[in-house]
Order: structure tokens, then C-alpha cells, then sequence
């Protein structure tokens, strides 16, 4: 069988020292995947669909307490824990380096969720709905998935695919920043860095090779395509 | 604690003719008293309840479950997990001590079997339950199909698909297998449509020399090929959390620690099977003290080994005390202390202060009690594998907990109606004694007369 095999290796920085813990990355992924709104009874069971959390810590002893941030999504490993568990091929990885996700083959096994470590793979517990006027702001572009399947980050493949699309017409490749996911492009203050890894000057490849660079939980193995920067420069801690 | 002989009714069964034997062991398949209906009645109506509860689910959506993020496996998984333990019964029981020619099983290995048979089928039921839209289940079967899809064999869930359904069809050919002779009694025995339906099932058995010869080489070698398939069944359910990255699970003693888990909680639910059938058909005659005795004694092996398993699944996380293990095994100790001592006294203390007595061995009311509990101590023991490290994995910032709700807790209770409404059913419509078995046993031990020498008929036997 022929490898299928891609000029794209897409990746993404996340630079800690610049975010700020606003959230609006977690409301365009909202807007964009037409991910279900949840209200206070859903968080509260530990039952929220958002496919992109801000992790934050709380740093030191009063007086001199710091708060941390951590935006956390699906790390599309190289090596991906929710990949090989999957009875139905749901969970697969494609060639561009992406663990894509077909809402359709899921059966709702959930093994892949609990095999996520980053625990970033959510499931509809419930059957959702998006009362008018919500309704009018779903993306056409992107399945709206029923209840009892997993789904999770896809890094905008929607966007990815309409840009592979344009850039095949002209006879090119995508472009460095002419693609990038909904949180990237809605970050105030550019800490998230979305681009291909397999172009050594694109910029994400050369944030991926900062001293501050680090991978989340590296020792499982995982191999992440996201790349943290080691933020705290001004702390103490 | 009840102290008992077993020669109070009248004779040893060695002593009894081939007709009263037969009547006597079929006994549990005479018309149906109303307690058999009263109690048929109360099991269908827990039976029917858990399928309203299940039905509830799939109608509304899976939110009616205590499941979340990051507990997205809960009581239906270790319901799962328990049933199959529980099925490792028969293939112990049975199988082994057939090869082993121990000629005490005779009298126990129908209930066994048949247990294996009903308890594989429970669990089976259970993963289909657990899905999130288990009107999709059948994308698990690899058939040529017009969707394009095909199983991903690298998944563990799909090897436990195929290890349970090879496991369900193997049991029940066993059980089948071993029931001919008895079925032709059974047919020789009925009238009417019965004697019709006996009829078809026995394969025409007639009893000659040439079928006992097939069949004892059948059963032989069906007994050698189920024991690899019984260990594989729970090893490859043990392997649906060895396999994965979740700190708790990923370990290499599993495979081992679950099967050595199947069949303590398969011996102990054997036991209590025994004294309910012994209690429930009048068949103390058959079911006498030494099988409770011999039972005794592999529980007390097997209850130390699953100790020794524990110990070092325990004592190695210790020692190695990698932080994030650390914290799912303080989680569980800390959240869950009461049962979490159920289970080491149930499982550890317990049998093994009680079973080492033979005299403790033999009463029945001990046997009972401990049997029992060790199969609620196997039950805490499959929540606590599975619950508290979902509940405590890498993420500090999504650690959860899990309850499981009313729809859960149906479904499990229903399980237990549901074996038990099978296994009575069972009972009713087929022969719960294995009668050609025990009968072949009171051949062996006969004497028989050589020239002027009495001498027994067979020297192996160790009853």
C-alpha cells in the first residue's frame, strides 16, 4: 500500500510568557466548531464541551501570589494515545499530522478519552441543541455532532483544507500565516503561533527550536505537535 | 455456622438403583411449584425494570449516568469486567479437574458450566450498554460492507469482542457437549412436545459403546481447547487497561492479577451456587461436605495467590513511587477507605484465616459467607481498578469524581436478576446434576467380581 505522505507537518507554539489568561481563544473555538454551549449544570458535572481550557494555577503565598496559565488542547501527537484504541478508526491520524476524528464511525467506546492524557477529548453526554438565534451561527463547514460521540481539537481542518484548496489552484503551497486555527488568529497578544513544521523557516518552526521550548507531560512519549514556551521570566517561583 | 453429615437421608448414592438415581438428580426438572414462579416473577420484574432504565438512556441521551470528564468509564465497565470474572467458573472448575481426573467434580460441573455459560453472556451485554450510541455497535463486526469501514485490530476492545464471542460460543458447545447423555435421559423421561424437543437436542443418543467412545474423546479434548481460551478471555480484558497510558493501568501485572481475579471470584460464586442448589433441589446426598472441602482448599490456594498479586501490584507502585501512580493509589486509599478494607478482608483476611480449618472448610454456613463476600470484594475490587484512577490522571487541573446514577445502578442490579432468572430457567428445562457423570462414578466404585476376588471396578478414584 502507497504511504500517503505530505509537505505539511502542522504544529503549533504556545508562548506562556505572553498569554494572558483572557479566554478569547476559548470563545472563537466556540464560535468557529460549533461546539455546544454549556451551561453551569453541565461544568459543574465535569461535563463541558470546550474543546480548548485555559488551565490556571494560583503561584506562592499571600501577599505574593502569581497566577499561571495553561491553554490546553488536543496536542496532535505524533505518537497519539487515543489513535490505537479506537475499535472503529474513528481516532486516525492523517498525513498531514493531524489525529483527525470522524464524528460519524464513533460508536461513543470513550476509550479514547480515557486514554488522552492531556484529557483534552470531550463527549456529548448530552443531546445538544442551539436554541435560535444561536442556531444561525453554526458553521456550515463543520459536522454538527449528535449525542454520544467524542470529539475534540481539530485545528480548524476546515480552514486547512479550504487553504490547500486555494493554494492548489494557484500551483503553490500554503503560504507561513496564511492559514491558522480560529484561537490563533483571535489571540490578542500572539501567543499562540499555528503554522507548518515541516518548513524549517516557517515561524513556528523557529519558535519550536526557543531554549524555552517544552512539551507537555514529554515523558509519556506522545510526541506532541505543540511546543510550549517556559514562561515566569519575572517570578520568583 | 452449620455442622452437617451427609449420610443422614438414607443411602449413599452408590448404594441407589439407575432409576432412583435418575429421579432423584432430575428432580429440579418436575413441574414448577408457585415458589419457583414467585421467585421467576420477582427476577423478570428487576430484569424489566433494568431494561426500562436501559431504554431510558438510549431514548434520552447518556447524561442520565454519573459518567464525565475525566471518569468516562464507570459502573458498566466494572460490571463488565465482573461478569467475566465470574465466567471463569466453569472452565476452572470443569475443564481442569476433568483433565486432572478429579473424580469429586462430577456432581458440580453442570452448575458450573452452565454458570459460565449465562455469566459470559451477562458481560457480553455490558460493553454494548457502555456505548454512546450502541445502535452502532455493529461497526465492531468486520464484515465486507457498504460503508467502507473495517475494525481497527490494533484496538484492545476489538480483541475483547472477539475473545468474549469465541469465549460465549466455546462454553456453551462445553455445556452442550457434556449435557448430551443427560438430555436423552431427559428425553427418555418426557412426553409430548417435551420428548419432541429432547429429542432434537440430544442428537439422537442412543448409549452405545461407539457413542460414549466419540463423546468421552470430544468432551477430552474440548475440556484441553477451552482452558487457552478462558485465560486469553480474561488476559485480554485485563489488556483493555495494560495497554493504555493511564497511570494505575499501565502495568504489566495485569493480565496475570485479572485472570488469577476471574477465577477466585469464579471458584467463590461456584461455592454459593452449590449451597443454593444443594438447598433449593434436596441434593445434600450429592453435594456433600468433601466437595465443599476440596472447593475449600482451591479457593484458599487461589485467594493466596490473588493476595500475592495484589502485594506486589501494590508494593511496586511504592517502591517505584512515581509521583502521578503515587496519587491514584493515596486517591484511592484516601476517598475510598471503607470499601477499599472490605475488599482486603473479604479477599485476603478472611479466606485465608477461615479456609486453612477443615473443619471450617466443611460447614456450610462458612462456605457461604465467604464465597459471598469474596465476590463483593471482586466487585469493589473492579471499581476500584477502574474508578479512582480515571479519576486521577495526568492533569492535576481535570481531576474528577464519579458517582455512578439511578440508570447505572439499575442496569448492574438487573444483571444479577437477569443470571439468575437464566440460571432458573436453566435449572427447570435442563438437567442441573450431571446425571451420566455421576452415574459412571458409581460404575467406577462398584466391585466387581473376578473369578472368586471382589475388587473395584476402577483405582482411580479419590472421593
Amino acid at each position: 500500500m502507497k504511504k500517503l505522505t505530505s509537505p505539511y507537518t502542522w504544529g503549533m507554539v504556545i508562548d506562556l510568557d505572553r498569554c494572558t489568561g483572557c479566554g478569547a481563544c476559548v470563545v472563537a473555538c466556540q464560535a468557529e466548531n460549533n461546539v455546544a454551549v454549556c451551561g453551569k449544570k453541565e461544568i459543574a458535572e465535569g461535563r463541558n464541551m470546550h474543546w480548548l481550557r485555559i488551565e490556571r494555577f494560583w503561584v506562592g503565598e499571600y501577599p505574593d501570589v502569581r497566577v499561571r496559565f495553561l491553554p490546553v488542547l488536543c496536542q496532535h501527537c505524533k505518537d497519539a494515545p487515543c489513535e490505537p484504541v479506537c475499535p472503529v478508526y474513528a481516532s486516525y491520524h492523517n498525513p498531514d499530522g493531524l489525529n483527525g476524528q470522524v464524528y460519524n464511525r464513533c460508536v461513543g467506546t470513550r476509550y479514547c478519552g480515557n486514554n488522552c492524557p492531556y484529557a483534552v477529548r470531550v463527549f456529548n453526554f448530552y443531546s445538544h441543541e442551539w436554541p435560535p438565534p444561536l442556531d444561525n451561527q453554526l458553521s456550515p463547514d463543520i459536522t454538527v455532532r449528535s449525542r454520544g460521540v467524542m470529539e475534540k481539537c481539530t485545528f480548524c481542518v476546515q480552514r486547512i483544507r479550504r487553504a490547500k484548496e486555494e493554494a492548489g489552484g494557484e500551483g503553490r503551497m500554503i503560504r507561513d500565516g496564511e492559514v491558522q486555527p480560529a484561537c490563533a488568529q483571535t489571540c490578542p497578544s500572539e501567543a499562540l503561533v499555528f503554522g507548518n513544521l515541516a518548513d524549517p523557516k516557517s515561524r513556528v518552526a523557529r519558535l519550536t527550536r526557543s531554549p524555552r521550548s517544552f512539551k507537555l507531560l514529554e515523558d509519556l512519549g506522545t510526541h506532541p505537535s505543540v511546543t510550549y514556551l517556559k514562561g515566569g521570566g519575572r517570578e520568583h517561583v | 455456622m452449620s455442622e452437617f453429615s451427609g449420610q443422614t437421608h438414607g443411602d449413599t448414592p452408590a448404594a441407589k438403583s439407575a432409576a432412583r438415581l435418575n429421579d432423584e438428580m432430575l428432580s429440579s426438572m418436575a413441574p414448577p411449584t408457585w415458589r419457583w414462579y414467585a421467585l421467576a416473577f420477582v427476577l423478570g420484574a428487576v430484569v424489566a425494570w433494568g431494561l426500562y432504565a436501559f431504554s431510558y438512556m438510549v431514548a434520552t441521551d447518556m447524561s442520565c449516568t454519573g459518567l464525565n470528564r475525566p471518569v468516562m468509564w464507570g459502573l458498566f465497565i466494572v460490571s463488565f469486567v465482573f461478569w467475566v470474572g465470574l465466567s471463569h467458573s466453569g472452565t476452572m472448575v470443569s475443564a481442569i479437574l476433568r483433565l486432572s481426573r478429579a473424580e469429586w467434580r462430577r456432581p458440580i460441573l453442570r452448575a458450573a458450566e452452565a454458570m459460565t455459560v449465562f455469566s459470559i453472556t451477562v458481560a457480553g451485554l455490558f460493553p454494548i450498554i457502555h456505548l454512546g450510541r450502541n445502535w452502532t455497535f455493529y461497526y465492531l463486526i468486520p464484515y465486507p460492507n457498504q460503508r467502507g469501514l473495517w475494525p481497527n485490530f490494533r484496538s484492545a476492545l476489538l480483541w475483547d469482542a472477539v475473545a468474549i464471542t469465541t469465549y460465549i460460543i466455546g462454553s456453551t458447545l462445553f455445556l452442550y457437549l457434556g449435557m448430551l447423555p443427560d438430555l436423552a435421559i431427559a428425553r427418555d423421561r418426557s412426553s409430548g412436545w417435551r420428548r419432541r424437543v429432547y429429542a432434537v437436542l440430544a442428537m439422537g443418543w442412543r448409549g452405545s459403546a461407539h457413542e460414549w467412545s466419540v463423546y468421552r474423546k470430544a468432551s477430552t479434548l474440548m475440556a484441553a481447547l477451552i482452558i487457552p481460551v478462558a485465560v486469553s478471555v480474561h488476559s485480554i480484558v485485563a489488556f483493555d487497561f495494560a495497554v493504555t497510558l493511564v497511570p494505575g493501568w499501565h502495568s504489566t501485572i495485569f493480565p496475570p492479577y485479572f485472570v488469577i481475579g476471574a477465577i477466585n471470584s469464579g471458584v467463590a460464586a461456584v461455592i454459593t451456587l452449590m449451597i443454593v442448589i444443594r438447598k433449593a433441589f434436596r441434593l445434600e446426598e450429592y453435594l456433600t461436605p468433601q466437595h465443599f472441602d476440596n472447593m475449600g482448599k482451591l479457593l484458599l490456594v487461589i485467594s493466596l495467590l490473588w493476595s500475592y498479586a495484589y502485594f506486589v501490584e501494590v508494593n511496586i507502585t511504592w517502591y517505584a513511587h512515581e509521583p502521578i501512580e503515587w496519587e491514584v493509589f493515596s486517591f484511592m486509599a484516601n476517598r475510598y477507605t471503607p470499601i477499599l478494607a472490605l475488599m482486603i478482608l473479604a479477599n485476603t483476611v478472611l479466606p485465608i484465616s477461615t479456609l486453612c480449618f477443615k473443619r471450617l472448610r466443611r460447614s456450610i454456613g462458612v462456605m457461604l459467607t465467604v464465597s459471598v463476600l469474596i465476590n463483593v470484594a471482586m466487585f469493589i475490587e473492579r471499581y476500584l481498578i477502574i474508578v479512582p484512577t480515571l479519576s486521577r490522571k495526568n492533569m492535576p487541573f481535570m481531576w474528577g469524581s464519579y458517582f455512578p446514577s439511578w440508570v447505572e445502578i439499575s442496569i448492574a442490579v438487573a444483571a444479577f436478576a437477569g443470571f439468575g432468572l437464566l440460571y432458573l430457567l436453566f435449572a427447570k428445562w435442563f438437567p442441573i446434576m450431571a446425571v451420566a457423570d455421576v452415574r459412571e462414578l458409581k460404575e467406577r466404585e462398584a466391585e466387581v467380581r473376578l473369578g472368586r476376588a471382589k475388587l473395584p471396578a476402577d483405582v482411580k478414584d479419590e472421593l
